[in-house]
């Protein structure tokens, strides 16, 4: 089990779907959705939540920085 | 009586600069201008008033770098001569479309090409009617004496920062080399970081203040609407100069039957050919226009009553004599006398053509 | 606890590890998705924040897809004409020696047109940063060939391959101003993964503080995408860069000085 439980939170709106968090993720939590948000961009969502550890990847990779990332001690 | 000097005309730029608070020089050597930056490099102004001089790797690298000090609401200059002009073309159309206070100084040379290192006025089109791309305009002072470039560095900063606009000295070899008596004028501190901010902290790039806006130096504006708008206040600009900053002098005009209309060394030329032509009988005077742009347009058309043909005299082919002729609207013979490619006319010649081309009509 | 609350209850300020630094804008970045100057520009908000140097630093920017990087860092700029900006940054950094400047430039700007002003900037050893973004073509003007293009690279102005008989070869100008006595830090970096970030803060970090040390110039190259220019997706381009890229401008620093 892991130590740390981790979430991020994508500005869907402003995500242009480019997948670049999606490879960077080293547990697979994210995914393109199969919807588009306003600007026609399958935006980025946490499809396996469970796995997110909090590592940060997906925020530093993220070139439109639209990832915001938390992390808490898993209890 | 201030500081009185026998000096040329280039080295008075330099001390004009240090004397009038000027923070920076960039230049690239170039004849017949190189002693402005040489005196520059001997007078070492960054131990006496903390103005940097810097020798660039080109005329290109010297413009742009002034662009940077410009941004920074610095007083900063160049200089250099007619190729090395037409390569910071693209600087100078950079920071009018920036809105950017700067002094160019082009001591002319005759061209086209290399040409010939010899004095020439033959770039008054480049000066006066862009040389860069774009719709704008440079406020263009011509010195016509030693004193006038000590004058016009003090001046040309003065209209630059009244206009936000870049303004240069368009001179020639005649007056850079010439040596001629010059009252220097006082030592004018270099601005304080607070006058700065109080007189170019709308737009400086100096640091964003805490809680303030930021500035930001650019000339693009991609939309067509606001890059429109923008232009029709350049354009606002460019007429408020025509209305309030034009200058020029008038030499035995009151009762002249014919005008010379002549700027920088053929003005001096043409003061002599006044006295000769009067020694012969012809009442002729002068106007000599102190400003390229904004051009004394009106001054022109004032004499239009009295004067029965003009006689524009410049050495080039023939450029300021369209501004008279657009001035003039046909009402009395306009004509053109000039020697070029480095070639300086005679009084005796300007007398002839006067007699040739005016009153031979 | 269902996954919903437990997601719920982490999300919360004290939990917070990654967001967006507030020197960077709101608005919204015009570059295609996956666009490594968006990276870049982040890394360097990032770093002007964690310096506390929001009011002291001024940014050049360049003519090519980042020309319009003064929308995005909340600091004062300057718009350089196409390859310049090394000069702005040298008067800007000698009149205002107290401040911290910093060019961005593409590899069209800084290896082609603005060849001599880099040179010459790096050989005086002007107090500044500069950031090159090599993403080995021409982003703005629609993929035409870089100085940086490789060797067969198709771009729009190299149909067939850049044949570098003709062209020349790929610059390696972090290689070549390394040779340069006035540079104190040339390094080449990457920021495909959340580790060559992490790397790459580093050494912006280190450039501004060789600024305030009054060090001369630090030079950061980084070995970016465009992903538009090379036909590829995102995730594709990091692939190609990593196995094309990477062998001809090998990553890491040059000099440290
Ligand atoms: C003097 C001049 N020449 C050409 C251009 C056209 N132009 C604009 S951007 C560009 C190339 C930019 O490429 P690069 O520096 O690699 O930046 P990127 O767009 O790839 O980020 C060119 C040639 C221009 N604006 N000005
Ligand atoms: S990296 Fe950013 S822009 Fe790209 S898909 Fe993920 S959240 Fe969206
Ligand atoms: S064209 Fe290339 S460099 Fe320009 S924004 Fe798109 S991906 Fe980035």
């Amino acid at each position: 089990m892991a130590k740390f439980k981790g979430a991020i939170v994508v500005d869907t709106e402003k995500c242009k779907g480019c997948g670049l968090c999606v490879v960077s993720c080293p547990t697979a939590v994210i995914e393109l959705a199969r919807g588009v948000n306003g600007k026609g961009y399958h935006y980025a969502h946490m499809a396996n939540p469970d796995a997110c550890i909090g590592c940060s990847s997906c925020g530093l990779v993220c070139p439109d920085t639209v990832i915001t990332v938390y992390r808490a001690k898993a209890s | 009586m201030g500081d009185v000097r026998l000096m040329k005309g280039n080295e008075v730029i330099a001390e004009a600069a240090i004397r009038c608070g000027c923070d920076g020089y960039f230049g690239y050597p170039i004849t017949p201008q190189s002693e402005i930056m040489e005196t520059l490099m001997i007078r070492k102004p960054e131990d006496e008033t903390g103005m940097v001089v810097l020798q660039a790797e080109s005329e290109v690298a010297a413009i742009n770098m002034v662009y940077g000090g410009a941004s920074c609401g610095k007083k900063v200059m160049t200089s250099s001569s007619s190729p090395g002009i037409s390569l910071k073309a693209e600087g100078i159309t950079y920071l009018a479309g920036a809105e950017l206070p700067a002094l160019i100084v082009n001591i002319v040379r005759g061209g086209p090409g290399l040409g010939t290192i010899q004095p020439a006025q033959s770039d008054y089109f480049q000066a006066v009617k862009g040389g860069g791309h774009g719709d704008y305009k440079l406020i263009v002072l011509a010195p016509a004496s030693v004193q006038e470039m000590n004058d016009f560095v003090d001046l040309g900063f003065e209209l630059s920062f009244k206009y936000l606009n870049p303004a240069m000295i368009l001179s020639d070899g005649v007056i850079g080399q010439m040596m001629e008596k010059v009252e220097l004028s006082d030592y004018k501190p270099r601005w304080t970081d607070e006058e700065i901010e109080k007189i170019s902290g709308s737009w400086a790039t100096n640091g964003k203040k805490a809680g303030g806006e930021r500035n930001i130096s650019t000339s693009l504006d991609l939309d067509s609407a606001k890059q429109e708008v923008f232009n029709h206040k350049l354009q606002a600009k460019y007429r408020a100069m025509e209305e309030n900053d034009v200058r020029f002098e008038k030499i035995a005009c009151d009762d002249a039957d014919y005008l010379f209309v002549a700027y920088g060394s053929s003005a001096r030329i043409c003061q002599k050919s006044v006295e000769l032509a009067r020694e012969k009988g012809i009442k002729v005077g002068l106007l000599r226009p102190i400003t390229l742009f904004p051009y004394p347009t009106k001054q022109i058309q004032e004499m239009l009553g009295q004067v029965k043909g003009i006689l524009s005299v410049e050495m080039s082919a023939g450029q300021m004599v369209e501004d008279v002729r657009l001035a003039v609207e046909g009402k009395v013979p306009v004509e053109h006398f000039g020697r070029y490619g480095g070639i300086i006319p005679t009084p005796e010649e300007v007398v002839e053509a006067l007699e040739e081309k005016i009153l031979g009509k | 606890m269902t996954a919903t609350t437990e997601i719920n209850n982490i999300i919360s300020e004290e939990n917070l590890v990654y967001k967006k630094t507030d020197v960077l804008l709101d608005n919204e970045m015009h570059y295609c998705p996956g666009c490594t100057h968006g990276v870049i520009h982040k890394v360097i908000a990032e770093v002007i924040e964690e310096m506390d140097i929001q009011d002291k630093t001024i940014g050049v920017s360049p003519v090519g897809c980042s020309v319009l990087a003064y929308n995005y860092l909340d600091i004062d700029w300057q718009q350089a004409a196409h390859g310049r900006a090394p000069a702005l940054a040298t008067a800007t950094a000698r009149l205002m020696p107290e401040k911290y400047v910093f060019t961005y430039q593409g590899d069209g700007d800084l290896a082609s047109i603005g060849c001599a002003e880099i040179i010459h900037a790096c050989n005086r050893g002007e107090n500044i940063v500069v950031v090159f973004v090599n993403n080995a073509i021409y982003g703005m003007t629609g993929g035409q060939m870089a100085p940086t293009t490789l060797e067969n690279q198709v771009t729009a102005t190299s149909p067939y391959g850049r044949d570098c008989a003709s062209t020349g070869a790929p610059m390696k100008i972090s290689e070549m101003v390394s040779l340069l006595p006035g540079t104190r830090f040339v390094t080449r970096q990457s920021a495909e993964t959340a580790g060559a970030v992490r790397k790459l803060k580093k050494a912006i970090r280190k450039g501004f503080e060789n600024t305030r040390e009054k060090k001369g110039l630090s030079f950061i190259e980084i070995v970016g995408t465009c992903s538009s220019g090379w036909k590829l997706s995102p995730t594709q381009s990091n692939e190609w860069m990593k196995e094309n890229m990477f062998p001809y401008y090998p990553l890491g620093t040059l000099k440290d000085e």
